[in-house]
C-alpha cells in the first residue's frame, strides 16, 4: 500500500502538541505559526534560552519548506493544498521536537539524503565551517533560500536529523524532518 | 546625505543609518522568506555612503532573531563596510547579544572572521 497522509498525520501526537498544521504554507501562515508558538511557550515559562532556540529552528524548518515546497500535478492538487506542507511542533519530557512534512520529486531525494547524511556526520566545528563557506560563497536563490537552513538546524540543536523518505507514487517521495532541541 | 530609516516588524528589523553621524543600527527581528527585498536599499544606501564617510562609523548590530536568509544579507552589508574601512576612515561593529544567547555571540564570531572590520562583542545583561 502505498503512503497514507492521513494515518501519517494521527500518529504524530506524541508529548505535548503546540502546534499542528497541514496544508498550504504560505508568508502569512509562517508568520502566525510564530505567535501561536512564541505566546505558547510563554505560557509554558520556557527559560528564554530553549525560547530561542526553538524559535530560531522553527523559522528555518518553515522557510525550508516554503523555499522548497514542490508544485504537485493536477491530480495530486484535488487531494491537497497547493503548496502543501505539514507541521507539528510538540513539547516532550526532555525535548521539543518540530516535525516538517512535505512532497518532493523522486529525483531529488538522493541528493536530500546524502546532503543530510553529510550534515548528519559532521562534528560541531566541521558545521561552523561548512556554515561559513556556504554564508560567504554561496549566492541566495531567487526566492531568498540560501542553502543554509539545515547546517544552520544541526548547529543550533547539536542534534542528528531524523528523516525517512515514504514512496507516494512513482514520480513522489513524501519526506519527514524530525528535530528535536533539548532541554539541557 | 539623507538618513536611511525604517520602522521594524514583526519580521524586519527596525533601522536607522545616519550619515552626518556616522553611526548605523539594525536592531530586532530579520526573519522574511526573501530578505533581499529588505537588504537592498541598505546597501545602496552604503554604496553612496562610502563615496564620502565620517572618519568614523559606528555600527551597532542588535538582533534578536535572524533567518539564514537574512544572513546572507547581512554579510553583504558588512561587506560594504570593510570596503569603507580599507580606505582613510574607522569602522566599528559593536554585535550585541543577550547573555545567554550563545548562538547569537557564535554568530557574531563568525563574521568577524570572515570580515576584516574590528568587532565588539557586547553582552545585554538584564
Amino acid at each position: 500500500m502505498s503512503f497514507d497522509i492521513n494515518e501519517y498525520y494521527s500518529k504524530l501526537n506524541g508529548g505535548d502538541v503546540l502546534m499542528a498544521f497541514k496544508g498550504s504554507i504560505s508568508s502569512e501562515l509562517i508568520s502566525n505559526v510564530l505567535e501561536v508558538v512564541e505566546s505558547r511557550m510563554d505560557e509554558y515559562s520556557e527559560s528564554s534560552k530553549i525560547r530561542k532556540k526553538v524559535y530560531n529552528v522553527l523559522v528555518e524548518s518553515l522557510q525550508n519548506l516554503y523555499h522548497h515546497i514542490e508544485v504537485l500535478p493536477d491530480e495530486m492538487q484535488k487531494e491537497f493544498d497547493d503548496k502543501f506542507g505539514i507541521l507539528v511542533v510538540s513539547r516532550q519530557d526532555d525535548r521539543y521536537k518540530i516535525t516538517t512534512g512535505n512532497f518532493i520529486g523522486q529525483e531529488k531525494v538522493d541528493v536530500l539524503r546524502n546532503k543530510i547524511d553529510k550534515i548528519n556526520s559532521m562534528s560541531k566545528d566541521e558545521l561552523k565551517d561548512m556554515y561559513k563557506f556556504i554564508l560567504n560563497h554561496q549566492r541566495l536563490s531567487e526566492k531568498g533560500g540560501g542553502g543554509l537552513g539545515l547546517v544552520d538546524i544541526a548547529r543550533k540543536t547539536g542534534n542528528r536529523l531524523d528523516y525517512t523518505f515514504d514512496k507516494y507514487d512513482d514520480a513522489y517521495y513524501f519526506f519527514n524532518l524530525d528535530v528535536f532541541i533539548d532541554f539541557t | 546625505m539623507e538618513a536611511l530609516s525604517i520602522q521594524g516588524t514583526a519580521k524586519t528589523p527596525s533601522v536607522k543609518f545616519d550619515g552626518k553621524e556616522g553611526v548605523i543600527e539594525i536592531k530586532g527581528r530579520s526573519i522574511p522568506e526573501n530578505s533581499i527585498e529588505f537588504y537592498k536599499p541598505l546597501v545602496e544606501w552604503l554604496e553612496k555612503y562610502s563615496d564620502s564617510p565620517m572618519d568614523l562609523t559606528q555600527v551597532n548590530v542588535q538582533l534578536e532573531y535572524f533567518n539564514t536568509s537574512s544572513s546572507k544579507c547581512i554579510l553583504d552589508v558588512f561587506k560594504k563596510l570593510e570596503a569603507i574601512h580599507k580606505g582613510k576612515s574607522e569602522v566599528i561593529i559593536n554585535w550585541y547579544y543577550e547573555e545567554d544567547d550563545e548562538d547569537m555571540l557564535e554568530a557574531g564570531e563568525d563574521y568577524e572572521s570572515i570580515i576584516r572590520v574590528p568587532f565588539k562583542m557586547i553582552e545585554i545583561v538584564e
